[in-house]
């Protein structure tokens, strides 16, 4: 029975339909399965298919939003349960994600979220032409444990370096890390800012935050 | 006969400015510049204190519209008006704001500095493909501060053709327009007989933020031509369908407009753009994809019924290399907008999504838009026969006949395109016997003999001295005592 239902939760997932994810999710509550079962068993199994499958190609960025959509209704659903039980579902880690003031491009940094949040991941999106102490003022407001930050200008990516200069002089690092990315970061930038971690595309990008929350393999 | 794309009904056209009017007001475009939100309120348009959503009725537009010029010219240095914007004109320049130059010899990206721009510069002045020059690259080499005016600095020194540039924030665009007032002799010069354009983008979806709106006025009241860059992305950041993504680029230019014109109504402005697809796929933004140049041929058709001048982002392409790709996409989209009819083309010798450019593509586009340019020349009559004058008595039914015929020697340079030597069309010996190149080995040896035969153009020395002046004193301020030294030019 259960495996029947774990199955339809994934591949409500994989069709990025949130209307029956939900339903399933309720469908989980009624019959007393415990929530972080459903996640993990059912509804996670969805993600990663997605996510490999566009990793591989196969699948591609409409989808793979959808199926995070779809992912986060289910999830909104049980979790109202899961407080009830007192045990917190375990995410990844928190980020926070914008791109720097000055700087108004947005979909690159929309897609690492999508692609992080996909993966388990706890995001908080700022959006576009954000000052340093808002970055900073979310990401303790929060406790995250890591900062992205996207810049697609060469004028507006040593913003990054004032973010992480900002960190370092309140010793918010190495508790929190940094992240940056953008069509003009390269190695040489991110290791002359002495970020924590950099990728040139969201698949990557996720990797890394895994990398640096300390759950590569996950 | 000179031959016409079209993609669009009239029928289709009349929908599309329909619902770009009703997005004016629903979803309304969100205005995130202070003094365009007033202007827009004065004018009677309705504002979201909270959201900034400005709901723009279509009274404004139409206004907006009887004011705005329908055509102007660019000036070359001499005060030639050498780019005309309007009807079916159709114009070339490089491609800007590349943060990278393929290396011809490694393959590498390198991250473009002053000589990177130099280098482009000398290439494209003596291309007569190019009609205007652009500030191609970002020079790394100084600060971020005047990253954009040092470009315009350096294109003035270089060139006499005018020029396709952009500022990159409210403050660097006042600079550049004071370096052009510099040249001009004074700023009602400048305006009068403009010698650049200013790129100016919408955010899409549907909003102008404070640095597109900001210098959108900054222009209209200097009387500096804007080009509005409006970047819907097909799927991402405009709607998945052509349709939809045309009609919300008309939304935006339309929105563009009228801020423009209410702060001076009658400054010249463009219809213009870098729409593209986005791939599914890769997360990316093609510029050489079919798709892309389709959606820029339809907006222009839209902007043809206002009657408005025209711009956009084709004749780039998205590989990394100068490889059957990058000429294939190039080729063909340079192609698509030729057809279109559009006033200015910008995007040549770009590589991977306008990131990267690269002076041996710029040489092979050239090829590629002069065969652009012969197909729009069209079919010519230029005989009062066809073809039966041409049989006189001499002819003895040989191959060679008409290479002996006065017409054939008088006619066959109108009637051809004579490439440059990057288009290959020798013997196979003979292309042996030259080393055996491809294209773009052969673009190669083109681009060092165009560095080899550049010679900086003469430029008043006063005029010079005082924009190397304004500008070192820009830099100043920014933190550097000297800027980069320059080969062609030795400041007093
Ligand atoms: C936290 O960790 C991470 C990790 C990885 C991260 C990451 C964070 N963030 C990104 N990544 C990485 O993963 C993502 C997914 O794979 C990738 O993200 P990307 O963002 O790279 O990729 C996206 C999925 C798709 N790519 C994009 O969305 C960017 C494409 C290009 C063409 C581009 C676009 C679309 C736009 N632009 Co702009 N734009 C260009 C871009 C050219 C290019 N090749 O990058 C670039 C960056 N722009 C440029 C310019 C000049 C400008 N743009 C401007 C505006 C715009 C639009 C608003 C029109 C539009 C953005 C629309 C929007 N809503 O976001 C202006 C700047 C305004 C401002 N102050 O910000 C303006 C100044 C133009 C003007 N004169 O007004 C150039 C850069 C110049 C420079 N100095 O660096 C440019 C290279 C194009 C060009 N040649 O002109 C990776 O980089």
């Amino acid at each position: 029975m259960s495996e029947e239902l774990f199955k339809q939760m994934a591949q409500s997932i994989i069709d990025g339909d949130s209307d029956l994810s939900v339903e399933l999710a309720k469908k989980a509550i009624e019959i007393n399965m415990h929530p972080l079962e459903a996640i993990t068993k059912g509804f996670v199994v969805g993600v990663n298919y997605i996510g490999d499958q566009f990793g591989a190609g196969e699948a591609f960025l409409p989808e793979l939003v959808m199926a995070g959509e779809a992912m986060k209704a289910a999830v909104a659903t049980l979790e109202p349960e899961l407080l009830k039980l007192g045990s917190a579902r375990e995410t990844m880690g928190r980020v926070v994600l914008a791109t720097v003031e000055g700087d108004i491009h947005e979909i690159g940094k929309t897609l690492v979220g999508t692609m992080l949040s996909a993966s388990g991941f706890e995001v908080t999106d700022l959006g576009v032409d954000q000052p340093a102490d808002k970055i900073i003022g979310k990401a303790l407001e929060i406790d995250a444990h890591i900062i992205g930050m996207s810049a697609l200008l060469t004028t507006t990516m040593v913003r990054q370096r004032e973010v992480i200069e900002e960190l370092d002089k309140e010793g918010l690092r190495p508790r929190i890390k940094v992240m940056v990315g953008g069509a003009p970061i390269t190695r040489d930038w991110f290791q002359k800012i002495k970020a924590d971690g950099y990728s040139e595309d969201a698949v990557g990008a996720v990797k890394i935050a895994k990398e640096l929350v300390g759950k590569a393999d996950q | 006969m000179r031959p016409k794309l079209t993609l669009l009904s009239d029928e289709i056209i009349a929908r599309i400015l329909e619902e770009a009017y009703e997005l004016l007001l629903k979803p309304g475009i969100k205005v995130q510049n202070e003094e365009a939100r007033e202007l827009l309120a004065k004018a009677g348009a309705k504002i979201d204190p909270e959201t900034h959503v400005a709901q723009i009725p279509a009274s404004l537009v139409h206004k907006a519209l009887e004011s705005v010029p329908r055509e102007f010219y660019l000036y070359d240095y001499d005060g030639n008006p050498t780019v005309h914007y309007g009807g079916d004109s159709v114009h070339f320049d490089p491609g800007s704001s590349g943060i990278a130059m393929l290396n011809a010899e490694t393959l590498e990206h390198d991250t473009t500095e002053t000589e990177h721009l130099i280098r482009l510069l000398k290439v494209a002045e003596q291309l007569s493909q190019y009609d205007a020059q652009s500030t191609a690259v970002i020079c790394h080499d100084v600060p971020k501060e005047i990253q954009d005016s040092y470009r315009l600095y350096l294109v003035l020194l270089h060139s006499k053709k005018p020029i396709v540039t952009g500022a990159f924030t409210n403050k660097t665009v006042q600079e550049m327009i004071d370096m052009l007032a510099i040249f001009a002799g004074s700023k009602e010069a400048a305006s009068k007989k403009p010698r650049a354009i200013f790129d100016v983008c919408p955010a899409p979806p549907l909003i102008w933020s404070n640095f597109g709106a900001g210098n959108l006025i900054a222009l209209a009241r200097a009387g500096i031509p804007a080009e509005i860059v409006s970047v819907p992305l097909s799927g991402a950041a405009a709607p998945v369908t052509m349709l939809g993504t045309v009609t919300q680029h008309t939304a935006e230019c339309f929105a563009g407009i009228v801020i423009h014109q209410l702060a001076h109504a009658g400054s010249p402005i463009v219809w213009g753009g870098a729409a593209a697809i986005f791939d599914m796929r890769k997360g990316a933004t093609p510029m050489g994809a079919v798709e892309t140049a389709m959606l820029d041929c339809s907006y222009a058709q839209v902007a043809k019924t206002l009657n408005m001048p025209t711009h956009t982002y084709l004749g780039a392409t998205d590989s990394k290399l100068v490889d059957a790709q990058a000429g294939l996409e190039s080729g063909i989209s340079a192609m698509v907008g030729a057809l279109s009819g559009i006033n200015m083309i910008s995007g040549s010798g770009m590589l991977d999504f306008l990131a990267c450019h690269s002076a041996e593509k710029l040489v092979i586009d050239a090829e590629g838009i002069a065969m652009a340019k012969r197909m729009i020349g069209g079919v010519k009559l230029h005989t009062d026969t066809l073809a039966t004058g041409f049989y006189d008595d001499k002819i003895n039914f040989k191959g060679g006949d008409f290479l002996k015929q006065k017409v054939t020697m008088q006619l066959f340079r109108e009637e051809q395109h004579l490439p440059s030597s990057v288009i290959d069309r020798d013997s196979t010996r003979a292309w042996k016997a030259a080393g055996s190149l491809d294209a773009f080995g052969r673009a190669k040896l083109r681009v060092n003999e165009l560095l080899a035969s550049y010679k900086r153009p003469e430029i008043d020395p006063e005029k010079l001295s005082r924009l190397h002046a304004f500008t070192l004193d820009l830099a100043k301020k920014a933190g550097i005592e000297e800027l980069p030294r320059l080969e062609d030019y030795q400041p007093a």
